[in-house]
């Protein structure tokens, strides 16, 4: 083996902060709560040498804020946080949605609900990631599952959020936020550029701030550059004046909605493992995808093909190859730190192609690999035994329901 | 001042503005312009950031760059803008239930940093956006839609709590008092650290006509008659000054430690 | 080939720093790299527990499964983590806190770690380091010139001195250790 001179130990936290100041992040609000902590303390460190700014902000809400008032005024904005912060920021997601301000929030997921378990691992905040403010809104949800993806992922959340003028939400959780790997870690081999915001190529007089070109996104005007900005998180018209006509308000919200939509195939990313041949294919995301991939390799040493299906990003969601991957599959399993929700959309978008079962693990902890790999055996038993669909319908239901119910009987959880 | 000279300061074309007749708001706005015009400020390196409520709408129709945040949370949007562009001013307008009720932490906070931003808050002691709900600063007996039976519990003073919380640079005064309140507001805004302005201001479509004022005169005649100077008050008992609104420079601005300038280490 | 090493005690025994050393030891020598951690709420006392993975290959799932080796500084630790250690791998017991335990399938060392750092080296705090040293000679699981060098990379300089005798502290008593299990 050649020692690679390159490669460094690193915790996802840092290479978290490494990742941001990669994608030109010159400014951090936060608030202290674990396990996110650390990425606050390296801002504090790091950000001066470079130029940038941080502030520790009296809670999360003014986290956000500031992060919001920053960005508006053109710098590259991030704040961190766990599930109590994040529950706390939401509205201020939504005036970014509405304000179109490019930020990236980070949630390391932490077990809930409510303060829960600090320093345990979850999955219990996708659907609020997702759906977490009020009000039909974008944004993009990004999960890491490595240390690598903590930095490179951190920077596409910039780079999305730059070229959107989205709220951009880094999704991970407690196990991939404190672990350390070996990685290599360096701006030239991240596997895209870095993104600026579009700017006003009119002058300030004939420059309406919410005006969309073809892509769907208005070029942005910083505070303080003399195009008299506006932004409000009233609905409002392209000039940026509040409006209540029935038409307005459904042009702006169909826009907001459709510049994700439309540009789903260029956002969404997944990793497939051995998925071209897999019977039982398991949807896994985050640490609990490392769990998935390595009972591939358990399950090979069995003679059992299994194929893992990992959306990288879980908003907007890689739909058409998971539709492909449940069409040659036999079952799907998705497996999550949480009672169940990612599985619904799973279910959702793969349409009856076939089963798709959620087990849920939550007891503030990573399963092994052996245990995820011998539900998804239970799977193709029981696939095998219910050959009509609805009955294992009713089953999942069942399960999703009370997740415990496989657990229970097989580990007395 | 001359509505020729408030028009370059105004988006005219968003005119009219949603304010009540008889609202004091304007009053406060005319008075802030007044106080641009006198400094000969810049436009394009002023930003106005405010929160929600009939206050903070003021921001969308201004001829400045400008942020219309959520409710409470106008001075932390404004610190991220300030510490990115640390050569803006920036203005934070906002009422008194945004910027001391739901707002009220981010004021002390602001206000401990002494971070160089001019808080506004235009006071009328009521939520008039929502139809006239208590708010903060509603005085003690004073009949709201959500005290019917008359306010039991004691209002905040914005100057005594701004004061405290460590801000460099304290007034008040009142939409009456036109001409010592764009005084006031050129003061705060040539401070450098956090400033705080308190207008007294009335609203008598959802204060007014239930406490008897219901005509906006009888408001401002209220503002009149019980304004009473700083230096006279501190000669009054508590029991006198019952009631009283005092008028006045509470921190002169003397002592910025300058920590909040946004371009040198952050406290 | 992938080996788990756990390291398993009470809060501030130092061991989570003792896992990242191995770590950057195992990542300095060009190995693939994985080390993560338990732990309560308590910065001192609680107990604490940390994996650290080394492959030569990708590491797939990064924390312990069934660990190759398995250090445990605490009675409460003991108890916990020797069920989980794999059939057939290396044990080693702080016998300063661990007085005994359950019958278990493995090569087991009883070590007074701690009782060798306070007494040796006069610093309890250290028994980590020389917990390094301890199992570097009983697991020959990597150089002992990378794992000294990734320990003195760690520490503050002026203990440089105190933790290398630490780590020596540690090899020899593993090296008497293992004289005495050869000679009984």
């Amino acid at each position: 083996m050649t020692p690679s001179h390159k490669q460094r130990l690193v915790q996802g936290n840092e290479a978290c902060v490494e990742g941001a100041i990669t994608a030109g992040m010159r400014f951090y609000a936060g608030y202290p709560i674990t396990p996110s902590t650390e990425i606050a303390e390296l801002c504090s460190r790091k950000l001066p040498a470079v130029g940038g700014t941080f502030i520790q902000m009296e809670d999360e809400i003014g986290s956000i804020a500031a992060v919001l008032g920053a960005s508006a005024a053109g710098m590259k904005a991030m704040t961190a946080t766990s599930g109590p912060g994040f529950s706390l920021m939401q509205e201020n997601i939504g005036y970014a949605a509405m304000a179109e301000i490019p930020c990236v929030i980070v949630n390391v997921q932490r077990q809930g609900p409510s303060t829960g378990v600090a320093t345990a691992p979850a999955q219990g905040d996708v659907m609020q990631a997702i759906w977490g403010t009020h009000g039909d809104h974008p944004v993009v949800v990004l999960s890491p599952a490595s240390v690598k993806e903590m930095y490179e992922l951190t920077a596409r959340a910039f780079n999305l959020a730059e070229q959107f003028r989205v709220p951009v939400v880094l999704l991970a959780d407690e196990v991939i936020a404190h672990l350390r790997e070996s990685v290599v870690l360096d701006r030239e081999t991240l596997p895209f550029p870095i993104v600026q915001r579009k700017k006003p190529s009119v002058s300030p007089s004939q420059y309406l701030p919410f005006k969309a070109d073809a892509d769907g996104v208005p070029p942005m005007a910083n505070l303080g550059d003399g195009y008299r900005s506006q932004f409000t998180g009233l609905v409002h018209d392209e000039a940026g004046f509040p409006s209540t006509r029935p038409e307005v308000v459904n042009s702006l919200i169909r826009r907001l909605h459709h510049k994700l939509e439309d540009n789903r195939q260029q956002i969404a990313s997944f990793e497939a493992v051995h998925l071209d041949d897999a019977e039982l294919v398991i949807v896994a995301y985050g640490s609990m995808a490392r769990a998935a991939i390595a009972a591939t390799r358990l399950a090979q040493e069995r003679g059992l093909r299994l194929g893992v299906f990992r959306p990288v990003t879980l908003h907007p969601f890689p739909h058409e190859e998971l539709v492909t991957a449940a069409a040659r599959a036999r079952a799907i399993l998705v497996p999550e730190m949480n009672l169940g929700q990612l599985v619904l959309e799973v279910q959702r978008l793969t349409a009856g192609r076939c089963p798709v079962v959620g087990w849920s693990y939550v007891r503030g902890e990573l399963p092994t690999p052996d245990l995820v790999l011998t539900q998804a055996l239970r799977l193709l038993e029981a696939e095998e035994e219910y050959e009509d669909l609805l009955q294992l319908a009713a089953l999942v239901r069942d399960d999703i329901v009370r997740p415990d119910w496989w657990l229970e009987q097989e580990w007395g959880a | 001042m001359m509505t020729t000279r408030a028009e370059k300061y105004l988006k005219t074309a968003k005119l009219p503005h949603i304010w009540c007749p008889g609202c004091g708001h304007g009053t406060a706005v005319n008075a802030l312009l007044e106080a641009f015009e006198r400094m000969g400020i810049d436009q394009d390196k002023v930003v106005i950031v405010s929160g929600i409520g009939c206050a903070s709408r003021a921001v969308l129709y201004l001829n400045f760059d400008s942020m219309h945040t959520t409710h409470g949370r106008a001075l932390a949007f404004a610190t991220g803008v300030k510490l990115a562009r640390p050569e803006l001013k920036v203005v934070v307008l906002m009422g008194d239930g945004d910027g001391c009720a739901i707002g009220g932490n981010h004021f002390i906070h602001s206000a401990r940093r002494d971070i160089d931003l001019t808080a506004i808050i235009l006071n009328n002691s009521i939520y008039g956006m929502t139809g006239g709900q208590l708010s903060p600063t509603t005085p003690v007996g004073s009949s709201t839609a959500t005290s019917p039976n008359g306010n039991l519990m004691r209002p905040f003073d914005i100057c005594s709590l701004a004061k405290a919380a460590g801000a460099t640079y304290v007034a008040r005064s009142t939409t009456y008092h036109v001409a010592q309140l764009a005084r006031y507001f050129q003061k705060a805004i040539s401070h450098t650290g956090f400033s705080v302005v308190d207008v007294i201001s009335q609203c008598p479509t959802t204060f007014g006509r239930r406490n008897d004022m219901a005509d906006p005169v009888d408001m401002v005649e209220w503002e009149r008659d019980n304004a009473i100077p700083l230096a006279k008050a501190q000669q009054l008992s508590p029991k006198e000054l019952e009631g009283k609104i005092v008028v006045g420079e509470f921190v002169d601005g003397s002592q910025s430690n300058g920590n909040g300038r946004g371009d040198g280490p952050l406290p | 080939m992938r080996r788990e090493i756990r390291l398993a005690g009470t809060g501030g025994q130092g061991l989570i720093l003792a896992g990242v050393i191995l770590a950057e030891a195992a990542t300095s020598e060009g190995f693939q790299v994985a080390q993560s951690q338990t732990y309560g709420p308590e910065a001192r006392g609680g107990s604490s527990a940390c994996s650290v993975v080394i492959d030569g290959e990708e590491i797939d799932f990064p924390e312990a499964e069934e660990p190759d080796i398995l250090l445990v500084m605490s009675k409460e630790a003991a108890e916990q983590e020797i069920p989980k250690l794999k059939s057939g791998g290396v044990l080693i017991c702080d016998s300063t806190y661990v007085k005994s335990i359950p019958p278990a399938d493995a090569s087991v060392h009883m070590v007074p770690i701690s009782a060798i750092a306070k007494q040796q080296l006069g610093r309890e705090m250290v028994a980590n380091i020389v917990a390094l040293g301890v199992l570097a000679e009983l697991t020959g699981l990597l150089p002992h010139d990378a794992l000294e060098g990734a320990v003195l990379a760690r520490v503050p300089e002026k203990t440089k001195d105190l933790n290398r005798r630490a780590f020596a502290a540690g090899v020899a008593a593993a090296e008497k250790a293992l004289q005495v299990r050869q000679s009984a």
